[in-house]
Parts: C-alpha cells; sequence; structure tokens
C-alpha cells in the first residue's frame, strides 16, 4: 500500500552498539521502521566459525540481549524493525528469538528471513575470480576462506516487509540497503527511479553509523562542541514518497545534528563522491548539500542515483596466521629509556628462542602508537608503555611474543608494571571479489512458530 | 607565519580495507578558501609517508567547503590483519589537522 511520508530510526550502528538509545528511539522516534546494522566486513567470518561449531549458532551475539530491550516496546508501538543481526544464520537467529520472545511479552509477530547472501559454494566453484585488491586469482584464497558473503541490496528488505512481516532478519546486505528496504516497500519506487533511490541511499548512508550522524565521533572541547554527548541521541529521517529526505534524532536527546556532522559522516568511509557503489545504485554525492531546518532537523539536496552495477561484491573471510602482542608500562626518570630497553630485551629473547615473524610492530604508547610520528618530536612523557605485536603462522610463535613481554615484570628493566593484554589470536583477514548477480538467488523464508 | 589545518577545519577518518579516507570541512569560507588552496595531495603524502601510505586522491566538494582525501596503504595492510593499536585508523584525522601551512595575514576563523 503506497503511503506519503515514512519515518526510519537507527537504533544500532556496529555489533556491539549500545542498546539505550536504540530503545530510546523506539519510545520516542515515533517510528515505523527501525533499522539496526551490526556486521562489519569480518564480524560473519566469525559467525560462520561458530556455527561450524554449533550449527545453531551464527547470528551476532548480541542478538538475545539486544532484541530483549528493542522488541517490546517496537511491537507494542507498531514499529517494524529489519536487522541483518542474522549475520551467517539468519534462520538461526529468527529460530532463538521466537524461544525466548514469549518471555519477552512478545508472544505472536511475523519474521521473514532473507537467505542466499552465502556463496562459498559459488567461489569455490570459480577459483579463477580477480580479487579486488590486487587482482590475485581467487584460487591462492580458496584453501584458507572461513566465509564469502554477497552484498545483497534493499530489494530483499523490500520482499521482507512485503510479507507482512513484523521483523525482517538478514545476513550480508549492504548497510545502507537496511534502511533504503523499507522506502521501497512503502513507495513502491522501481529501480529505475534513480534519484529517489539516491536519496534513500544517502539517507541509509548517513543513518548506518547510528551516533556518528548525531554527534558521535565529533566533540573537541573548545572547537566543537556536542551538548549532552553522554546522551546522545540515535537519528532517524523522515522520507517522503516523492525521494525528499529530512534527518533528524530522538527528541529530547543529547548530541547535535547540524549542516557540519552531516557532511562528515557524509564523506565517512567514501571514496569517489560521484561514485559511491552499493548494490542498489551507484550513488553520486558530488553535488550534495545540506539545508538546516530547525534545530537537529537537516534536509538533504542533490543526491543522484545512476543504474546499479551488473555484479555484486562479496567479502572473503579467510584465516591469515596468528597476531601475539603484550604491553608493559613504565613511569618516572628515564621511563622511555627504560621501555626502550625492555623492547630490546624481548627481540633479542625471542631471537635466541630461533622465532621468527612476518611482521613486528613497536610502539611506545604515549608517544606514538597511534600516528608512528618520531618520536624525537615530542617531549618526554611521565609515563610510557611499550607494546610489541607481531605476525606469524605459527600459533607458538605468536604467543611467544606476549609472554616474553610479560615477564619483563621480573626479568626486564626495573620498574616495569602495568603490564596488560598478553597473547595470540588467529587472524580473520578479508579480501574482495565481484560475481555476476544472476549467480545469486536470494530468497525470503518465513520463521513460523515451532 | 603558518597556520594548523586544525585551527580552520575539522576532519574524520573512515577506513575501507588497507585504505584511510580523511575528510577536512572547513568552519567558514576564509578557511575554505585556504585548504581548498594549501591542503594538496602532495602536502597530505607527505605527511602520512611514514606510514607506508600512497598514493593520495584528493576530491573537493566546494558546496560543503570540504576535501576528501583516499589515501591508499595508510593502514598497515589493512584492517583485519593490521598490528596498528588503532586498525582501523579512527586516529588519523587527528593527524590530518596537524599539518601546518603555509603563512597568511588575515585570520581565518
Amino acid at each position: 500500500m503506497a503511503r506519503d511520508k515514512i519515518r526510519i530510526g537507527c537504533g544500532a550502528g556496529f555489533s556491539d552498539d549500545r542498546i539505550p538509545p536504540g530503545v530510546e528511539i523506539v519510545e520516542r522516534g515515533e517510528l515505523d521502521y527501525l533499522a539496526m546494522e551490526c556486521l562489519a566486513e569480518r564480524t560473519i567470518a566469525r559467525e560462520t566459525l561458530d556455527r561450524a561449531k554449533d550449527p545453531s549458532k551464527g547470528y551476532t551475539p548480541m542478538l538475545l540481549e539486544r532484541m530483549e530491550a528493542i522488541m517490546p516496546p517496537a511491537l507494542r508501538r507498531g514499529v517494524k524493525i529489519v536487522t541483518n543481526m542474522g549475520a551467517a544464520n539468519p534462520m538461526g537467529a529468527a529460530v532463538v528469538l521466537r524461544q525466548h520472545a514469549p518471555d519477552w511479552g512478545c508472544p505472536n509477530y511475523t519474521c521473514a528471513v532473507v537467505r542466499g547472501d552465502e556463496v562459498t559454494d559459488i567461489l569455490r566453484a570459480h577459483p579463477e575470480l580477480k580479487l579486488m585488491e590486487d587482482g590475485a586469482p581467487l584460487e591462492s584464497l580458496l584453501a584458507k576462506m572461513a566465509s564469502a558473503n554477497a552484498y545483497l541490496g534493499a530489494d530483499v528488505v523490500a520482499q521482507g516487509f512485503a510479507t507482512g512481516a513484523d521483523l525482517v532478519i538478514t545476513g550480508r546486505v549492504a548497510d545502507p540497503a537496511l534502511f533504503l528496504g523499507p522506502m521501497l516497500h512503502a513507495f513502491g519506487w522501481s529501480y529505475d527511479d534513480y534519484d529517489k533511490l539516491g536519496n534513500g541511499t544517502l539517507a541509509g548512508h548517513l543513518l548506518e553509523c547510528s551516533g556518528q550522524l548525531t554527534g558521535g565521533c565529533f566533540a573537541d572541547p573548545g572547537m566543537k562542541e556536542v551538548e549532552d554527548l553522554a546522551g546522545l541521541g540515535y537519528p532517524l529521517a523522515d522520507v517522503w514518497a516523492d525521494g525528499r529526505v529530512e534527518v533528524s534524532k530522538t527528541p529530547g536527546s543529547g548530541g547535535r545534528l547540524d549542516v557540519a556532522t552531516c557532511t562528515e559522516q557524509l564523506l565517512y568511509e567514501m571514496h569517489d563522491p560521484s561514485g559511491y557503489i552499493t548494490p542498489d545504485c551507484v550513488l553520486d554525492v558530488s553535488g550534495v548539500s545540506f539545508q538546516q531546518l530547525a534545530k537537529d532537523r537537516v534536509v538533504l539536496h542533490g543526491a543522484r542515483g545512476k543504474p546499479r552495477t551488473a555484479t555484486y561484491k562479496v567479502v572473503v573471510g579467510y584465516f591469515d596466521g596468528y597476531m601475539g602482542s603484550g604491553e608493559m608500562g613504565f613511569a618516572g626518570v628515564n621511563a622511555v629509556a627504560r621501555a626502550k630497553l625492555g623492547i630490546e630485551v624481548v627481540k633479542e629473547r625471542l631471537r635466541r628462542r630461533g622465532l621468527t615473524y612476518d611482521e613486528m610492530r613497536i610502539d611506545l604508547i604515549g608517544m606514538n602508537s597511534l600516528h608512528a610520528n618520531d618520536t624525537s618530536m615530542a617531549p618526554e612523557p611521565y609515563e610510557v608503555r611499550l607494546r610489541i605485536a607481531a605476525r606469524t603462522p605459527d600459533k607458538k610463535a605468536a604467543e611467544a611474543v606476549g609472554a616474553e613481554v610479560r615477564s619483563l615484570h621480573m626479568q626486564g628493566p626495573t620498574g616495569a608494571g602495568g603490564g596488560i593484554n598478553f597473547g595470540a589470536r588467529q587472524i580473520l583477514a578479508v579480501k574482495s571479489v565481484l560475481i555476476p548477480r544472476e549467480w545469486v538467488k536470494p530468497e525470503i523464508v518465513m520463521e513460523r512458530a515451532a | 607565519m603558518s597556520i594548523r589545518v586544525y585551527d580552520i577545519a575539522h576532519a574524520r577518518a573512515g577506513d575501507k580495507g588497507n585504505t584511510s579516507n580523511i575528510s577536512v570541512t572547513a568552519y567558514n569560507d576564509e578557511g575554505w578558501q585556504v585548504i581548498h588552496r594549501e591542503l594538496t595531495s602532495e602536502r597530505v603524502l607527505a605527511h602520512f609517508r611514514h606510514l607506508g601510505a600512497g598514493p593520495v586522491r584528493r576530491y573537493e566538494l566546494p558546496q560543503l567547503r570540504a576535501l576528501n582525501f583516499v589515501i591508499e596503504n595508510a593502514l598497515g595492510g589493512g584492517v583485519t590483519r593490521s598490528l596498528a593499536i588503532d586498525p582501523h585508523g579512527k586516529s588519523l584525522s587527528a593527524l590530518m589537522l596537524t599539518i601546518s601551512l603555509p603563512g597568511h595575514n588575515e585570520g581565518t576563523r
């Protein structure tokens, strides 16, 4: 049924995002739809491994905690939800929600599940595909592949809502598509309504990182003030059938939403502003401008959509050895020299054990750990932490890094204290390939109460 | 007299693979004139080269008084495999703002 206007809110912008502002926007935002984006590039690889250990798992670990807080107020108010928290197992997510929802006072709702983003079998059949990063054949990763998922578009989200579902659970869907999907469903936009697709995709791009549009990642005391940053509210978009978009945030919440915050978020993770490729359109924001209509309310102008490409982007998760690390602190007179001695001692002890590493990184936290700057430029701090991190195919060699840093407590320079972050972890890296759209067969499946 | 980018503009860093993009937005029109003229991709590359970064591409959005810099190879091999303490390079926006631009007599903020 066609409508004139809908309001879509963002309830989460990353897998571990804060829950209270999500509840707040449901309760006070007068929303029609709530979208929650909880899937970083490599997250789904981790979930795929979880599913391999337990076939009922593989959804986002925070699923139950988040939905226990969000679903009851959303269903009570008729707010429809879409989320990619299904990760590597959208149906598993739907099933476990159904098991718990009655305890939350939600016995009756309908849930549509989007499947088909997982393309590991397709990739195994096409080792000749070229990796986008370096042009190497996909074959070089296949033996180490942990996951492969195509970024689906808004069409599958719209199809999910077309079933009448209160809740649409997906795996890998492009982040802005979670927001564009409700618009396609509500307004019946088609894939040649280019500028409407452009406006809707831009709205999704602005909203998908939750508080980053509303004053998060922004405050700088004395330069850029944000009112009540602690009470930061999440953003929402009012979207009209003709493609007009105004963005705002939860009434009465903290934070700020204005031309400056919109400009920063517009360019966040964007390369060529005239060619931002999504599964739904190629978005051109090179002519976008923002106009403040009222406090915390901005209208978007000038987004243009161009036809979608013939391919889906697939992110391939693969094992890339191990990373080991450790940190140790020094303070007071000559702290930096003692930290530097500690570094040399650890490196020498690893060398005498015959351990080698593909890459090793040395940081002096407090001096150069974030910008890798030349420390001779900076005054010596009162305290400093050494950090050593190294990558290797050998798990034991990775573990040795943290162990040798830890032993500086007793066998290093004097006054070594506050050691932390010892250990090794397996690295799940990602690369990308493009595959023809027709290879991917998304499907909408209804989850039914058992 | 030189001026810091920090004094006339604000910035945000994003990541994709081994590429960092950093937007720089001037607070006002005078600041825009300065960053548009002086904050060249060559100058940015010189300030990020010690990270192993480059090449750098610059995009202009004059109606927003914003530049968008796309800095390849800035993230230690990529977010997922970097050994850096800040693999996403979230803090690199602050590195951009430390760049000094050549002298101007007019106050620009």
